[in-house]
Parts: C-alpha cells; structure tokens; sequence
C-alpha cells in the first residue's frame, strides 16, 4: 500500500468536510439553545393539571423564550405535578413571585409554560419553588363546565 | 508400490480418505514426497489433484488418515499452528492469485510486510533479488492486470519463495500457457529447486513439462495411488492406465465415451 | 397452496439462517476491531475508495432533494399561511429521516456494490486463499479495513447530505421562492433540538453504516466464487441494505418518538 500524497488530501478533505457539516449541524440549525447546561439555573413549579406539558417545552416570559422544561413528576404525598424549569442564567432577576400558567400555543398547538411576572425585588434563584401557578387549561372541562351552567 | 529410495520424507500421507458432496475424492492414498527434491502428482482432471495440495496446507480436512510435513500432523491442528506451518510453505496458485489492489512490487513484498518488521531498503533488496530472479525485475511497478498470464505466474512464484519457504507447492503450473512461458517456468521450478534446496511438489497433467522438471513422480486415478517412479519408469510402465495416461491414448481404461445408454436408442427417441 | 407455504417456510428459515450467520460474522468483525485500528493505514486506504469517492454522488443527490423538499413544501405550507416554518420543515426532515436514510442507500448503490463485487471476485480469483496460505488471515487483511472505512464514512456522509440538503432548500426556498431569510433560520434554531433532532440522526447513520458495511462485506466474502455468485451477491448487498436500513429506521424512529 503506497500513500501518495493526492490520496491523503482526497480522504483528510472528506473527513474534515464529514465533520464540519456535522458542526454546522449542532450549531446553525439548532441555534445551541439546548446545548449547554452550565450557564442555566433551575426551579420548580407545583400544578394540579399539566395537560399535555412535555419534557423540553419552552419556558417563555413576554413570548420569548428563557428556558425549557427538564423534568416533571408525580408528588405522591400532595398529589400534584412538580415541574422543574431550566432557566438561562442570563435571566437573573426573574421576580421571585413571578406567576407560571401552562398555555398552549394556538388553539390545538403544543403546550408551554409562560412565566407572568409579579413585583417582589427577590429574584429567583436555583431551588425556588413558583408558588403562584394556573394550571393547564383542559379544553374538554371548559366545554363541560359550560354545558352544565347551560343545564342550570 | 515403490517408495523414493534413500529418501529422508518431507511429506507423508497415510491412509487418507476424503469426500466432498458424499463423493469420494480419495479412497486410500498413502504416499511420501522425498525432501530436496521435485517430485510430481499426475493424473486426470477431476481426480482431486488441487484437493491433495490443499489437504496437506490444513485448507481442507480430511475424513481419515494422517497427513505429516516435516514429521508435523497437520491434521486437526490449530489455526496458529497451521499459519506457523504455512509461513514456512510456499504455494503457486494455478493463476497466480496476485492482489489486484496492489502492484507486482508489493505483491512479492506481501508476505515480508504481514509478516516482518524488515526496514523497507531490506525489503527493496529481498523484493528485487526474487523479481530479478523470475526474469521481472522491469515490470515492478506494473499492476496485476497488466501481465499475461505467464508473467503472473512468475510473479506468483517470486512471492511464494520470498519468505524462504522450505517446501513449495505448484498447482497446475504449466496449466494455459504458451510454449515459451512453460519453458520458462519448467526452468525457474528447477532453477529455484537447486539454489534453494528445497523440496518442490508439483501438481500436474502435463507429461511433457513434468519429465523434464520431476525427480519423481505419482499418479492418481480413482481415488488412489496406481503408479509411482522416475518419469522413466513410468513410461516403460506397462499397466494399461498409466500406458493410457503417459502415451496419451484417447481410448482405454478411462473410456473416451461418457457413460451412456446405447446409442442407435438415443438416435431414434426424440426429446420432445 | 401446500408448495406455496412451503416455499414461504423455506424463505423463512433462510431469512433466519442469514440474519443469525451475519450476526455471527459481525461478532466476529467487532472482536478484530482493536486490532484493525491499530492498522490505521489500510482503513484510511479504504476510507478514500469508499468514502472519499461517494461525496460526489451524496453532493449532489442531497442538493436536489433539498431543492424538491422546499418546493414541495412550500405549496403545503403556503396554503396554512405558513411558509416561513420551511426552514424547520426542511431541516427536520432531513436530519431526522432523508439524511441518513437516502445515504445508507446511496452509499450501499455507491461502494456497497463495489465492495461485495471486489470481494467476490478476491474469493473467485483465489486471492483469498492466497492469503490464507501466506498465513494471513483475509479477515483481518481485507474484511476489517472495508467494513471499518464505510462505518466512518456513513456518518460522514450523512451529515454532509443534511448539510447540502438544507442549503438547496435554502436556495429554493429563500432565492427561488422569495421565503424570508431570517424566520428561515430562526424558526429552524427554535425548532430543530440538538439531542432529539441532530443526535438521533447521528445514531441513525451510524446504525446504517454499520448495517450497510456488514451486509456489503459478508454477500462479497460469502459469495460462490462464480461470475453468477459475484454477480448475485452484488444484488443483494444492495436490495438487503435496503430493507434492512427501512426496516432499522421505522424501529430507532419508533423508539425515539415513543421516548419522546
């Protein structure tokens, strides 16, 4: 097997081309948003109804997005959902009793939790607990919650 | 059957028995090939003469008997020990079985490369001095599919005895070749045979080639061993096989009709 | 009707008998796989026959498909009002689905094919069992290297195929189509996640190499050393990869989106 020198340029430019795209990849069709978690805090939420709320659901305030759900699970105790948010660390003076309310994005889109925000000079910082919060709004239970004000 | 006299054996078969595809290929074959020196297989296409060579190299198993190289079984041995015996065997392939992917140069530096640590000025030297010796030093640098097929074979040859194998197996080497390039390999089998001094075994049906080159030579037909001599003796044999064999008589005791049902019946009776 | 559930009996128990030797041979090929990287050389050889010469075709198949996803696209979204989410559709289709998918096939059409048929005929010209009696063993020497080369090169090949894909929708889209440029790539960054979107494509296609490497290197090493076998094997390194990457993406897709 002789090596010249063509062959290994041929092969070096594949592998680096190989490499760049997946780089371009992560980082311009994803915009990294979800990549590092280092600069990021977390806190949580309690909700007597998630709805449809996934993990890595946007986390949003005014519309735009500060951060995504990380986890959700069951409080067998209170029985109730806690929703942990990652919040980037950019955003660090986020009222302390900011409101978190589960929305959906148009009528039938997918579900997300909007941060409405209070007036405390606090803060919120990693391991708070959002004490103000509105549960997901359940298309069905609105509609039947109407037909028996209807039967009244 | 008469043995090589006065012979130390490089190889010896006993007894081996071996079928494919629940044909039997050898029944009984007991034979011993004298080291140093060239001796010929013969017999007919079709008589398992490539089976033999590749029974003694571990590449097929035999269903009975005892094969020996150099007084080893080979027989039921390892795959470590089997490539160990290899690497002191060289083969010719019936084509030569060059690496495509690789020029005449590296071909013969194949095995070194695999199977040494050599600096690469020592492989040049041992590469051209085997080249030089085959009559090809010149076409180093061509590809494979640019010789003919006499050159292959050469080639072939230079890289089976790169390594300084003690025992060389030719299958078929005159096989498809034009008058010239078997002189010239009858001459390098010779040639190789005495600078080296090792044993040669020859796997062939070319009476011509084969007197001029053997010291020895057996003949196999139907699975066994039926004459074994000097390709002078052979010649003066007078049972009608080897007669048939060595004299090139179409018609004898391998019938020169396939077998058949009887003729005038097969003439009137049209397949429909 | 007997002849024919014994002919799908047959098949069967042949589906079943190759899968499980294939299985064994790939065993095998991953036991040598230390061993063969230490012999770097003779895989970047083979990462240049195989990996190197099949951009061309990936290139250019990536750009086209790129360019017919925006325009397919685009008259579907257009009719929600929503054609600025094209940059997302583009993207997401190919990283998650076309680009590993029509790669693995490309490459099995590209190299797949040669592989098996260089290999075939090495069996047929007696070059394996040339090896075999300078006590080398063509596993190691000539299996290992191919498979190891086509299992870099795939996902490789992949990402380039997303990549160029999502430039010829680009092209199509925001120069042909008059799609705004910056909710092209915005709705994309919002959209398109790294673990979900990017890495189970890069899985995927590592998955497929594998798959087309194996099936390519075993039909040419397994084929009857005849011109019909060589010629058979060719075929079917093809036709198998095919199914097999189809079959292996409905079940990491499934698994994915049930996870999800």
């Amino acid at each position: 097997m002789r090596h010249n020198k063509a062959m290994d340029f041929g092969t070096g430019l594949f592998v680096l081309l190989g490499i760049l795209a997946i780089f371009f990849l992560v980082t311009q069709t994803t915009g990294m948003r979800t990549l590092g978690t280092e600069d990021s805090f977390e806190v949580s939420a309690r909700f007597d109804d998630i709805g449809g709320l996934r993990v890595r659901a946007p986390v949003t305030m005014a519309g735009v997005r500060l951060g995504r759900v990380s986890d959700i699970r069951f409080d067998d105790d209170r029985l109730d959902a806690v929703v942990t948010l990652r919040i980037s660390a950019r955003h660090d003076n986020l009222p302390a009793d900011s409101i978190a309310s589960i929305r959906t994005s148009g009528l039938l889109g997918e579900q997300f939790v909007a941060l409405d925000p209070g007036g405390d000079p606090d803060a919120l910082t990693e391991g708070d607990q959002i004490i103000h919060t509105q549960s997901a709004i359940v298309l069905e239970r609105i509609i039947g919650q109407f037909l028996t004000m209807q039967g009244d | 059957m008469t043995r090589p006299a006065g012979q130390e054996p490089h190889i010896e078969l006993e007894g081996l028995r071996f079928q494919r595809d629940g044909r039997p290929i050898f029944e009984d074959v007991s034979l011993s090939i004298p080291r140093g020196k060239v001796t010929a297989i013969m017999g007919p296409s079709g008589t398992g003469k490539t089976t033999l060579l590749r029974l003694v190299t571990g590449q097929l198993l035999p269903e009975r008997g005892s094969i020996r190289v150099d007084g080893q079984e080979v027989t039921g041995i390892g795959r470590e020990a089997l490539y160990r015996l290899r690497k002191r065997i060289g083969f010719l392939f019936q084509h030569g079985a060059l690496l495509t992917d690789l020029d005449v140069y590296e071909n013969v530096a194949f095995p070194l490369r695999e199977h040494t640590q050599l600096p690469d000025c020592l492989i040049h030297h041992l590469v051209m001095t085997k080249l030089q010796s085959v009559g090809l030093r010149g076409a180093a640098r061509l590809m494979p599919s640019q010789l003919s097929g006499g050159m292959a074979r050469r080639v072939g040859l230079a890289r089976a005895v790169v390594m300084d194998p003690e025992l060389v197996l030719y299958d078929e080497p005159f096989a498809g070749l034009d008058p010239i390039s078997m002189g010239v390999i009858v001459r390098l089998i010779r040639e190789i045979n005495e600078a080296l001094g090792l044993t040669s075994v020859i796997v062939s049906h070319d009476i011509e080639e084969v007197s001029q080159v053997a010291d020895w030579a057996w003949i196999i037909a139907d699975g066994r061993i039926i004459a074994g001599g000097t390709p002078e003796e052979l010649r003066g044999e007078e049972s009608p096989w080897v007669r048939q064999f060595m004299h090139r008589l179409s018609d004898g005791p391998v019938p020169f009709h396939f077998p058949a049902r009887d003729y005038p019946e097969d003439l009137r009776e049209v397949p429909r | 009707m007997r002849a024919m559930f014994r002919d799908l009996g047959e098949a069967l128990r042949e589906f079943v008998e190759t899968l499980g030797a294939m299985t064994r041979f790939l065993g095998r090929l991953l036991w040598e796989t230390p061993a063969a990287l230490m012999r770097f050389g003779l895989v970047w050889y083979q990462l240049h026959r195989i990996g190197a010469h099949s951009l061309l075709i990936i290139g250019i198949s990536a750009v086209f498909v790129g360019m017919v996803l925006a325009l397919q696209g685009y008259h579907i979204l257009n009719q929600f009002g929503a054609t600025e989410s094209l940059g997302v559709m583009v993207a997401m289709t190919l990283v998650r689905e076309l680009g590993p998918v029509l790669t693995a096939v490309l490459f099995a059409g590209r190299a797949g094919t040669s592989l098996a048929s260089e290999i075939g005929l090495m069996r047929a010209t007696d070059q394996l069992s040339g090896m075999e009696m300078m006590a080398v063993d063509p596993v190691k020497r000539v299996i290992m290297p191919r498979f190891l080369a086509g299992v870099i090169a795939v996902p490789l090949l992949a990402a380039i195929f997303s990549a160029l894909g999502i430039f010829g929708g680009y092209v199509v889209g925001v120069g042909l189509l008059g799609v705004d440029a910056g909710p092209f790539w915005s709705q994309m960054n919002a959209a398109v996640d790294v673990r979900t979107d990017v890495m189970s494509g890069v899985w995927k296609s590592i998955a497929f190499g594998i798959t087309a490497s194996l099936v390519a290197v075993y039909e040419g090493y397994n084929a009857p050393p005849t011109a019909e076998g060589v010629s058979r094997a060719t075929t079917r390194a093809i036709v198998i990869t095919a199914v097999a990457v189809l079959a292996i993406n409905l079940l990491i897709t499934a698994i994915i989106v049930g996870e999800g």
